[in-house]
């Protein structure tokens, strides 16, 4: 197995270029769990750790960019402010040992429908910044997953960062798993609530062969949710929130849970979160009038 | 005879472990750090299938391979290609038909572990798929294809006790499940086979009892004993798990056939396949008792999955049956316990032994009978607590303290747990699934008998020698024993107690090896007990060799006294102690003075439910448990912990689940064990009352707080969901009915 060290961006996306079938590897949380497990011999590595840019992070009046190899816990630590459904997400990901080593772009990389963050980075619009010796490209994340394990990217492109618009209304995440810290999603609901659109986003993950925003669901909240005088939701509203919500799922019965599981879960967590996310708003709402 | 001067770090005291800093800085070495140099590695070849036949094997592609240094088939086995625990009745490499998925067929040795693996993915099995024997009722009843020449029924205990066929006034029935648990030990297992130039073998190995790997890898080898020499290498943690071989026998093969030494290490997921699980359960129960909750009878039917051969599943199904009924005054007992063979994965030894799966029964039935006549789960449990001098099923009378009805009140009386605020107290934790809603409190209560020591007749004995000598004007101890430390402590306890016996403050432990006598196994709670005997006695030969060169035996003995009689003499004793015997069990009655010593725990579970995901967050335990003396009152604080900790593993997340006999979670992502925010604080009694028939009155510790952990947290569950949940683990499936 060869071992590609590039120093630049630049560097990496010729090698990328030259060797599409380099593996890239970065907190190595999964790649090497993979190699451990022998199953997978790539013929290359391609270790991003010395390409500084990638682990950068920049901010403006309303978008965040970070670099696809920002560890989760700088994550949490230095943007958790102005991405806290991320920063929640990122914060059930492993234990501290994984998310100082691992990051977003391995998630997305990795593409499984288990993968903590797709969730989030459905929910609040975020866009998958890829770039490969010909050019770069933005995908939105809604575009990104494409089925188990299968990903938008091109044999020679690398992730290079994700960029969301900050905050501007409460986000959630929550993660239903069978211990209460260190495991796999057995299912995952985030919300972003967006009221400068006067609307929410809404996603799922480890509940169908991808991570997927609901549609149908977020539709349901833009009739109900009165952005202008934010009323207490009735507990029906988030009934039928929750509802439509498990309906999008398609999962399967496997050994971490049954399908008839996740699906109820589903709806339970996205009863709570809608209505923590919604009750946060109105609070909002009031401290600022 | 009081003739020794308490000196620091004796027995009492919280001395601490030889190996603690290295262990707490990651410097100790384990088994799988063993290196030599010029070694190869070696590597297992496994049945993919349950239950096959095997039509034939091809070597030819795999010895091609670069680096390869030999490709070994049940062909190569020098000696007697079956070994086993109790019986041997498993093959050291398959020969014509496998009857568990992981079963060792062929074995490579390479100069690159990677290059071994490579070569074994080359040796072409051809298998005859045949439908596996899963169902353990079955298995038991003669409905199912014999695996095994005597038929599937490994063993069958009956108990007989006190008038048969009474009738009660109130009567509780349950069935109850208790499904695969890993012993989930860290270190995987591993060793390095070091062959010398006259044919014999020398063995590095993690293990639980030396001896007992060194007379089933002669058998296998072909050798006699004196050739194939073991010396204990580090042991990340047993509990069970290292008591029937693994590599070991393989190891040497490889080591003797290429003449090099041979590491084998398994990675994770081969470990669930080679070593034996907790023994699956079905249990059927009939409680009859009077209105005021008093027991007139128990009748019980256990069936445990014994998988694919043998191992220990004699010794547990006797111990289910002989503790079927908890620590209580039963007048009318009737168990039938089964063991059997099955095509799934081998099931054996794992703390708590055969008293985990029966404790998860019948203290669900006790609360049932709570229930049903309207009681407190706790006066139930008093009203019928055995004491001293109570007969047990077996008819052995309990001629030491069995102080249940203490136990109870102490973890009934402590004060309960604030509710938390913060996001890690609640279920799901960190993953941040509620703020409360849909949360329920419950509190519930187990309480727990077990053996210790070996049973049943067994010649249970253990081996120490003790040399004194004066090294640079100071008295020095060194103790020798085949008795393995596996991180239970017993290095510490074999320090304290020679410090106590001899007035010595340096105290050396010799490496654990064959190359003194049987010192029995570490499990069964047994070796405070059984090497910590023989260790007193072995002292007290040197204390008598003294006190002949010094003409009295009445004075103190301490150090400088030592020091002065013994000037550049050395005293060397080695002794073989055994503790009062045992009798075999009645095949019809089960009746017998089976057991050595009982011990007891009792814990009280708070946890917090969420109803509505059906997740469990276990706010606090607390525990109380006899241990007659507490050698090491820290060590001991330490086992009731680990213990509760894998009693909560089973209440709520450990098992191997499988499917037609294949293990579908052979992994640490989904093998899941409790971390430190799924196991809460714990408010721990220890309890000293002492067993006159034992050591210092002491009592084996290490098992009784695994047994009644599980119970009381399901008794938790229950008590907050109103749910019958009778099997465990309990997952969010069974709470939230969506299975």
């Amino acid at each position: 197995m060869e071992f590609l060290r590039p120093v630049s961006l630049g560097e990496a996306l010729e090698m990328k270029a030259a060797r599409p079938e380099a593996v890239p590897i970065a907190g190595g949380t999964d790649v090497m769990v993979e190699l451990n497990f022998d199953h997978r011999r790539p013929a290359a590595l391609l270790d991003l750790t010395r390409v500084a840019e990638l682990a950068e992070w920049s901010r403006d009046d309303s978008v965040v960019t970070f670099g696809a190899a920002l560890p989760y816990t700088r994550l949490i630590n230095e943007l958790g402010t102005d991405l806290p459904g991320l920063a929640i997400a990122s914060r059930t990901v492993g234990s501290p040992q994984i998310r100082n080593r691992g990051t977003v772009g391995g998630n997305l990389g990795a593409a499984s429908p288990a993968g903590d963050t797709h969730p989030v980075l459905l929910a609040s619009d975020a866009v998958v910044e890829v770039a490969s010796a010909r050019g770069t490209r933005s995908i939105p994340a809604s575009e990104f997953y494409l089925g188990v394990k299968r990903n938008a990217l091109e044999p020679d492109e690398l992730i290079t960062s994700i960029r969301l618009p900050k905050a501007t209304g409460p986000q959630q995440f929550a993660k239903v798993g069978t211990r209460n810290a260190m495991v796999i999603a057995v299912c995952s609901f985030a919300i972003s609530l967006h009221p400068n659109e006067s609307r929410a986003g809404a996603a799922i993950g480890s509940a169908a062969p991808t991570p997927r925003r609901v549609r149908q669901a977020e539709d349901f909240l833009t009739e109900v949710l009165d952005w202008e005088s934010p009323q207490a939701l009735p507990d029906s509203a988030k009934r039928r929130f929750g509802e439509l919500v498990a309906s999008a799922a398609e999962p399967i019965d496997d050994v971490r849970g049954s399908a008839a599981y996740r699906k109820h879960a589903l709806a339970v967590l996205a009863r709570r979160a809608l209505g923590w996310a919604w009750d946060a708003y109105r609070e909002g709402e009031r401290s600022c009038a | 005879m009081t003739t020794t001067v308490a000196t620091q770090g004796g027995i009492g005291t919280n001395a601490q472990r030889p190996d603690g800093a290295l262990k707490a800085r990651g410097e100790f070495a384990y088994s799988s750090d063993l290196w030599h140099e010029d070694m190869v590695w070696g590597v297992t070849l496994r049945s993919p299938h349950p239950y096959a036949r095997i039509t034939s094997i091809d070597i030819t592609e795999a010895l091609r391979v670069p680096g390869v240094q030999a490709v070994l088939t049940h062909e190569d086995v020098p000696g007697t290609n079956i070994y086993g625990l109790e019986h041997p009745d498993q093959p050291v490499l398959a020969e014509d038909v496998v009857r568990y998925q992981g079963e060792p067929v062929a074995l490579v040795a390479a100069d690159h572990p990677e290059t071994a693996r490579r070569a074994m993915k080359r040796i072409e099995v051809a298998y005859e798929v045949l439908p596996p024997v899963v169902n353990t009722e079955d298995a038991a009843h003669g409905r199912a294809e014999p695996l095994h020449p005597n038929g599937n029924v490994v063993r069958h205990v009956k108990v007989r006790h006190g008038p048969q066929d009474v009738r009660a006034d109130v009567v509780v029935t349950g069935e109850y499940e208790v499904g695969m648990q890993d012993q989930a030990f860290l270190g995987p297992e591993s060793g390095l086979a070091v062959p010398a130039d006259d044919g014999s073998v020398d063995l590095y190995i993690a293990t639980q009892w030396l001896h007992a790997d060194q007379r089933q890898i002669a058998v296998a080898l072909g050798l006699p004993p004196e050739k194939v020499r073991l010396t204990l290498s580090g042991v990340g943690g047993a509990f069970g798990g290292r008591e029937d071989l693994s590599m070991q026998v393989h190891a040497c093969m490889l080591a003797l056939r290429t003449g090099k030494p041979v590491k084998m290490v398994y990675n994770r997921e081969e470990s669930f396949y080679g070593h034996v699980h907790r023994h699956p359960a079905r249990m059927y129960y009939e409680h009859g008792a009077t209105r005021n909750g008093k027991i007139v009878y128990v009748k019980a039917r256990i069936y445990l999955d014994g998988g694919a051969y043998a191992s220990s599943t004699g010794a547990v199904v006797a111990n289910a049956a002989t503790l079927g009924v908890g620590p209580y005054d039963v007048p009318s007992v009737t168990v039938d316990c089964w063991g059997v063979y099955t095509n799934n994965p081998p099931c054996g030894a794992m703390r708590g032994f055969g008293a985990v799966q029966a404790a998860f029964a019948y203290e669900s039935q006790m609360d049932r009978l709570a229930d049903a006549v309207g009681l407190d789960p706790v006066e139930v449990r008093i009203r019928n607590a055995m004491s001293e001098g109570a007969v047990m099923p077996t008819g052995q009378v309990v001629d030491s303290p069995a102080p249940v009805v203490e136990l109870l009140t102490l973890v009934r009386d402590k004060p309960l747990p604030a509710k938390g605020n913060d996001l890690t107290d609640m279920p799901g934790g960190v993953s941040n699934t509620t703020h409360g809603e849909g949360v329920v409190r419950g509190v519930g209560y187990g309480v727990s008998i077990k053996n210790v020591g070996f049973s049943d007749s067994f010649d249970d004995y253990s081996t120490v020698r003790v040399r004194l000598s004066v090294i640079g004007g100071q008295a020095v101890a060194s103790v020798h024993t085949a008795a393995v430390e596996v991180g239970q402590g017993l290095v510490t306890v074999l320090q304290q107690i020679t410090r106590t016996e001899l007035g010595v403050d340096v105290v050396t432990i010799e490496p654990m090896d064959t190359s003194i006598g049987d010192a029995g196994s570490t499990s069964a709670s047994r070796q405070t007990y059984v090497t910590g005997g023989a260790l007193r006695a072995a002292c007290a030969a040197v204390r008598a060799a003294l006190f002949e060169r010094i003409g009295h035996t009445d004075l103190p003995l301490d150090h400088d006294k030592i020091v002065e009689v013994l000037g550049t003499d050395v005293i060397d004793e080695v002794v073989e102690w055994r503790h009062r015997p045992t009798y075999r069990l009645d095949p019809e009655t089960g009746q017998g003075n089976a057991h050595v010593q009982y011990a007891f725990a009792a814990h009280r579970a708070v946890v917090d439910v969420d109803v509505e995901l059906g997740l469990v967050k276990v706010v606090e335990l607390v525990c109380a448990q006899d241990v007659g003396k507490a050698i090491n009152p820290e060590a001991v604080l330490g086992q009731i912990q680990g213990g509760t900790a894998q009693g909560l593993g089973l209440a709520v997340m450990e098992e191997i689940q499988l499917a037609d006999g294949k293990i579908r979670n052979p992994s640490f992502t989904d093998y899941l064990i409790p971390t430190v925010l799924d196991m809460p604080p714990m408010v721990i009694d220890v309890l000293e009352r002492p067993d006159p028939h034992a050591p210092y009155g002491l009592r084996g510790v290490g098992e009784p707080p695994t047994i009644s952990s599980t119970p009381a947290i399901v008794a938790a569950i229950r008590a907050a969901t109103g749910m019958a949940l009778t099997r465990v683990p309990v997952r969010p499936e069974h709470i939230t009915e969506t299975s």
